[in-house]
């Protein structure tokens, strides 16, 4: 009885090991860079929103101040989205007949409120809250980007959990003065090494990384 | 539940053996049935933890291949995008991501409870006491825990509604108005209407008006459960409808006559459960510590804090207070007291007359009115009253008998003399009304029927027009409290189902239909402040005396004033001042005879739950355990082991149950201390038209219970052989252990404050472990709970459910030992079980040191935090509930299945937008309310302090009537909590296993009267070991 597997399919038995350990391992590196992609965090990602806002212009052009807008974010856990009513303050004045600005005119007018996409999403099981941050210390910019910069919103940074936790651990990387808070394109008077870990003691900066801080 | 007839003689037996349990939760436990056994060693008892559901072999296979296809994508859910929806014109005081907090009151009962209620952008989540209001100072009960669910019922209607067919506003009014001007030739002999108890001046003016302008026309007020025998025995009295209001800060004796005055279902519970708890905390002089006899049929929350309980039947009652009084020399009274009783009426008419001025006798509502009426001639005599009892003015506008009026307006129905009815609020009175007057029949021959409630009820069912009603979380009204003080009642939001308030539908009577709520009730308060002090204290005894404040009269003042009311709660000033009665004289020359007592008696209660029936589609409240039998989603026949012995029962056997003609069959439950030959059963069960929770859950015992006894008389009982599944939770989360609940007495305790430390099983010393030791620097948060103070009354489970989005699972999930409740109040029994002494032992979280949960779970997904909390991370949880089989306390609760509702929309209005909604296959339990312990944080830090003492309070410890749970800060050597902990009574749940749980509980005490026999309290168990010993038997 001749054999069942020819000779050539040692070599094929010894490939295919190969093989699989290598999509194994390409598995193993693919899959942590794939969770970290855009494709999944949503980063970067552009929305169809109802107008074309531009923070370029509002707030590099202009200098509108972040919490002209923004009026909750010392005070509570979200920044708050302005109402029509704040938009319509100026542009009752200005840009008053421009076709872009019809939903805003309708929706005031019609007392129907704007839909926007949320573009800095976190899941529902985690809770932020953006007054003891400002507090603190942490830029608006830190999380949101260069937003004078943006003509339109998008969300820089992951969100995802490894990135709070970096600055969780270690706060005095990222903190800044709190006359900063505001400030787009910060950059430190002295070395942050130096800075850093002063301003954690000055602020009494706590690195808060018990799971029911953020999550509950 | 047990499967075969227990033995109760070997049950007595092992009790009176000194090695037997001294405390204990059920018959089963004490009989170690197989059952129980069950329930004790089992993690979860068997069928919660196996999925035994009937399942078809197709329903398999599908089951089995989604899960296949959704087992590799779970991981890769992409998240929904969202939307976020900002106001066109945001209100100025709304900061988004802050609630904001309302004062309003809710009325039930004819009694309104001071609240404040949480709103999340225009949401009213969740219900808290108002600490300001003069009346209940911040206590809340279930009810009102509980109405924010009820808001929220998908089954309210939602359409004004002739014969089932739409129909707008106007159509309702011109059909009101037909009628009115069809009944002006009459002067509207041919017109009634039909309410609630009204403690609203406001709209017991508007009706009054109505009546003012036909005269011939009546108003009816109607509650089930009436508190008749109290208004009829304040007249027999003193001549007067006046309301006995009770301070018991000032009662060093209390003896209550069937009177169940602690528990949330009976008025003024909130206020009196706190002003007795103030009397029994021992804090500093434990000769202010109180003595409190109850003398009653069913185990009552009242008669569980009793120092002396006499078990009777409600109809010996009458003999027992009678004998009392003559005992005490109350002039023309005697009276033998029910044989057994002597001893007990000789002492406590001793102790009470040792106690002039400081003493209390209050008289149940179920009991005659000769009973009241010689209960205020015991505290006439005693000289309380004016003392520890004062007489005010009652609550509701214009005081009834409110039996007498219905009974009159079925007879009128029946002879044909009423042409319209209109029928406002949840009194339900098709469904409720007696069974001999067959209401619904008369109300056939009426020929306009009109119905105005929340729900499309059993009433609604038989009338051509139905009103949406407002809830009271939608509508401006106004309710005054028991002691007079009025609340303007505020709307937290639009009616959601275009519902229109009793103020509206009132309305549509008098000329000014248009009026909305808001100005009927601002119209109310504007004239009545321009009239002055008068007005606050309307129609009723001429003894009152006018409010300290005069009241301004300009607009500009009142506008003043009303932003002040609304914001404060309640309108200062408008609390009754006690009027001075005097006993009319040969007021006991009216005394009906002593009560026949029947060889058999049937009681009817108040539902602990649902009331009268009206909460009977709020799932919280259906599926809260009942505080005595721990029953959930039914009512039963409640009697005493003796008479379950006698009729060869046991639990959830059928009864057959005659009364005045009528039968019901009802299954039985085992009550230990239930009087002999007597059953109880709870009404506001077995309604047909609640809705999805609440249709034909229970038995209708309002088909028993007719008008010639509407508390308590004769009956029969047969065993019918049929048997009922009841679910009752005593055994669930049994807990293996000595010493659970520890309590002595006064005595015992002045010589030995520190003796529930020697009921330890075992000592060890403090360092005994051999994780590290944990090292808090900042907070480290505790909890301890007073046994003493504790009352069983449930507030804390239903404001838990409500704060932390807790679902309802169902009575079939919840038999199968599936609740989801974070926090369980356990009952615990001592002594004889004819007559035992009851424990309350609410069990949130131990969040212990070390943990056991922790050390099992294999993602770490509890884990332990910096200030002490055994944190519970939904989205690391896998399900394995490897840490609820290695907790001791069993307090892990597992979403077996997707209990939560998600579809339901006006549902997810109600959930507390600051805790996340579980999914099926988490574990979850108690957090301490961690939500709110990060928000008083982060305001800390923005404000660069410390957390202030008292600063987090947890739901349970702001919703409890009698201030038992103390929350706080341990490392604040000056915060209440630390210095609870210091207290010699303050002792841990299993000490012995090392876990140094955060929740420890203060050991209870009792008063016992010397001069009496009392269940005799056991030494610590400790004794049999060697103190310094580590040793274990286990």
């Amino acid at each position: 009885m001749s054999q069942i597997f020819p000779k050539s399919s040692n070599i094929w038995s010894k490939a295919s090991i190969v093989v699989v350990l290598g999509v194994v391992a390409s598995l193993g590196a693919a899959l942590p860079v794939l969770q970290r992609s855009d494709f999944v965090t949503t980063a970067n990602k552009y929305k169809d929103q109802p107008v074309q806002f531009s923070h370029q212009h509002h707030v590099g052009g202009i200098g509108i101040d972040c919490r002209y807008c923004h009026t909750a974010v010392e005070v509570s856990s979200s920044a708050g989205i302005p109402p029509t009513k704040t938009c319509i303050n100026c542009h009752s004045q200005i840009w008053s007949t421009s076709p872009y600005l019809e939903p805003v005119r309708a929706s005031f007018r019609d007392d129907k409120p704007l839909k926007w996409w949320r573009v800095h999403d976190l899941p529902d099981f985690v809770y932020f809250n953006h007054s003891i941050h400002v507090k603190k210390g942490v830029g608006c910019e830190t999380c949101h980007g260069r937003v004078d910069k943006m003509p339109l919103m998008r969300q820089q940074n992951s969100l995802q959990m490894e990135w709070c936790i970096n600055c969780h651990r270690n706060p005095e990387k990222y903190v800044r003065p709190r006359s900063e808070v505001l400030t787009m394109g910060y950059q430190p008077a002295v070395a942050q090494e130096e800075l850093g870990p002063q301003l954690v003691t000055e602020y009494k900066i706590q690195s808060l990384t018990n799971c029911s801080v953020c999550h509950r | 539940m047990s499967a075969e007839q227990l033995d109760l003689n070997a049950i007595r037996a092992k009790l009176q053996d000194a090695s037997g349990p001294q405390y204990w939760r059920s018959l089963e436990a004490v009989a170690e049935t197989p059952e129980f056994k069950e329930f004790l060693h089992r993690e979860f008892p068997a069928n919660a933890s196996e999925f035994n559901d009937p399942v078809g072999r197709r329903n398999f296979l599908k089951l089995m291949s989604a899960s296949l296809a959704l087992a590799g994508v779970t991981g890769c859910t992409v998240q929904p995008e969202e939307l976020i929806v900002p106001y066109v014109r945001q209100p100025e005081e709304l900061v988004p991501g802050k609630p904001l907090f309302y004062a309003t009151a809710m009325s039930l009962g004819g009694v309104a409870t001071g609240l404040l209620v949480e709103s999340h952008e225009g949401r009213p989540t969740k219900i808290e006491g108002n600490p300001d209001h003069p009346a209940t100072r911040g206590g809340t009960d279930l009810f009102a825990q509980a109405s924010v669910l009820t808001l929220y019922d998908p089954d309210r209607t939602s359409a004004i509604t002739e014969l089932g067919e739409i129909r707008p506003w106007n159509g309702f009014v011109a059909a009101m108005r037909g009628a009115l001007s069809a009944q002006a030739a009459s002067r509207g002999a041919g017109l009634r209407i039909v309410t609630e108890t009204v403690n609203s001046p406001t709209l017991a003016a508007q009706i009054q008006q109505i009546l003012a302008a036909l005269p011939d026309a009546k108003w009816i007020q109607w509650e089930p459960t009436t508190r008749d025998h109290l208004r009829a025995g304040a007249r027999l009295a003193f001549g007067s409808y006046v309301e006995p209001v009770y301070d018991f800060t000032k009662a060093d004796v209390v003896l209550s006559l069937d009177a169940d005055f602690l528990a949330a279902e009976n008025a003024f519970g909130v206020k009196y459960a706190r002003a007795f708890a103030s009397r029994r905390r021992l804090d500093a002089n434990p000769d202010r510590f109180s003595r409190l006899y109850v003398a009653e049929a069913t185990p009552s929350v009242t008669g569980g804090r009793a120092d002396h309980r006499v078990p009777m039947k409600a109809s010996q009652v009458d003999a027992f207070a009678r004998a009392v009084a003559a005992a005490l020399g109350v002039t023309g009274i005697a009276g033998a007291a029910p044989a057994g009783t002597e001893a007990f009426v000789a002492a406590i008419a001793k102790d009470l007359a040792a106690h002039r001025g400081t003493s209390l006798v209050v008289a149940g509502e179920g009991q005659p009115p000769a009973v009241h009426a010689v209960a205020h001639a015991m505290n006439d005599l005693l000289g309380n009253a004016g003392q520890t009892v004062t007489y005010l003015p009652t609550a509701e506008a214009v005081a009834s008998e409110q039996h007498a009026a219905m009974r009159q307006l079925v007879v009128d129905m029946n002879a044909g003399r009423v042409q319209a009815l209109l029928m406002i609020g949840e009194a339900n009175p098709v469904f409720t009304a007696p069974a001999d007057w067959k209401f619904g029949d008369a109300l056939k021959k009426v020929a306009l029927r009109a119905h105005s409630g929340l729900f499309y009820d059993e009433t609604a069912e038989q009338c051509q027009w139905h009103v949406p009603s407002t809830h009271y979380l939608e509508m401006w009204s106004d309710a005054r409290s028991l002691d007079g003080t009025v609340s303007i009642v505020q709307p937290l939001l639009q009616p959601m189902n275009g519902g229109r308030s009793p103020h509206e539908v009132v309305a549509t009577l008098s000329d000014r239909t248009e009026r909305t709520g808001y100005d009927v009730v601002r119209e109310y308060w504007m004239a009545h402040t321009a009239a002055s002090a008068a007005v606050l204290t309307p129609a009723a005894p001429a003894a009152v005396t006018a409010p300290a404040e005069p009241m301004a009269t300009s607009a500009v003042t009142f506008e003043k004033q009303w932003r002040r009311w609304l914001h404060d709660g309640y309108i200062d000033g408008s609390a009754f001042a006690a009027s001075t009665v005097a006993l009319a004289a040969g007021w006991n020359a009216g005394l009906a005879g002593v009560t026949a007592v029947p060889a058999f008696e049937v009681v009817f209660k108040r539902d602990a739950s649902v009331y009268d029936g009206r909460f009977a589609n709020n799932g919280w409240l259906q599926e809260l355990p009942k505080p005595v039998t721990k029953l959930t989603w039914d009512n039963a026949a409640l009697v005493g082991p003796g008479t379950a012995e006698r009729l060869a029962v046991k639990n959830g056997d059928l009864l057959k149950v005659t009364h005045d003609g009528r039968t019901l069959d009802v299954p039985v439950w085992i009550d230990p201390g239930h009087a002999l030959d007597a059953i109880t059963i709870a009404v506001g069960y077995g309604r047909v038209r609640a809705g999805r929770v609440g249709s034909g859950v229970g038995v209708n015992t309002y088909a028993l219970r007719g008008s010639t006894a509407p508390w308590f008389g004769a009956a029969e009982v047969a065993k019918t052989g049929g048997t009922y599944e009841l679910v009752s939770t005593q055994d669930h989360w049994s807990i293996e252990g000595r010493n659970l609940v520890r309590s002595t007495n006064l005595e015992k305790y002045k010589a030995n404050p520190a003796f529930a430390h020697e009921m330890e099983h075992m000592k060890l010393s403090d360092g005994l472990t051999l994780y590290p030791k944990w090292e808090y620097s900042g907070y480290s948060w505790g909890m301890a709970i007073d046994l003493n103070t504790c009352t069983g009354c449930n507030a804390c489970v239903v404001a838990c459910q409500s704060e932390n989005n807790i679902p309802v699972v169902g009575k079939d999930q919840f038999g199968n030992g599936r609740e989801m409740h974070w926090l369980r109040v356990d009952r615990y029994y001592s002594g004889d079980i004819d007559n035992p002494d009851t424990y309350y032992q609410p069990m949130p979280c131990q969040q212990c040191e070390n943990a056991p949960c922790e050390m099992v779970c294999p993602v770490a997904a509890t884990v332990h935090s910096a200030e002490g909390l055994n944190d519970m991370v939904y989205n690391r949880c896998v399900g394995t509930r490897y840490c609820s089989n290695n907790c001791p306390w069993k307090v892990r609760r597992f979403n077996f299945t997707l209990y939560q509702d998600w579809e339901t929309p006006s549902l997810k209005m109600q959930r507390n937008p600051d805790v996340t909604v579980r999914s099926r296959g988490i574990m979850e339990k108690c957090t301490y309310c961690v939500q709110r312990i990060n928000s008083a944080r982060i305001d800390a830090k923005r404000e660069d302090r410390d957390i202030r003492d008292g600063e987090v309070v947890t739901a349970c410890e702001a919703a409890c009537p009698s201030q038992a749970i103390t929350f706080g800060n341990l490392n604040d050597p000056t915060s209440r909590v630390a210095k609870l902990k210091a207290n010699p009574r303050n002792y841990s749940m299993l000490a012995e296993l090392n876990t140094r749980p955060r929740t420890t509980y203060l050991a209870a005490v009792r008063n016992p009267n010397p001069a009496l026999p009392s269940n005799p309290t056991v030494g610590g168990h400790a004794e049999a070991h060697d103190a310094a010993s580590t040793e274990s038997e286990h």
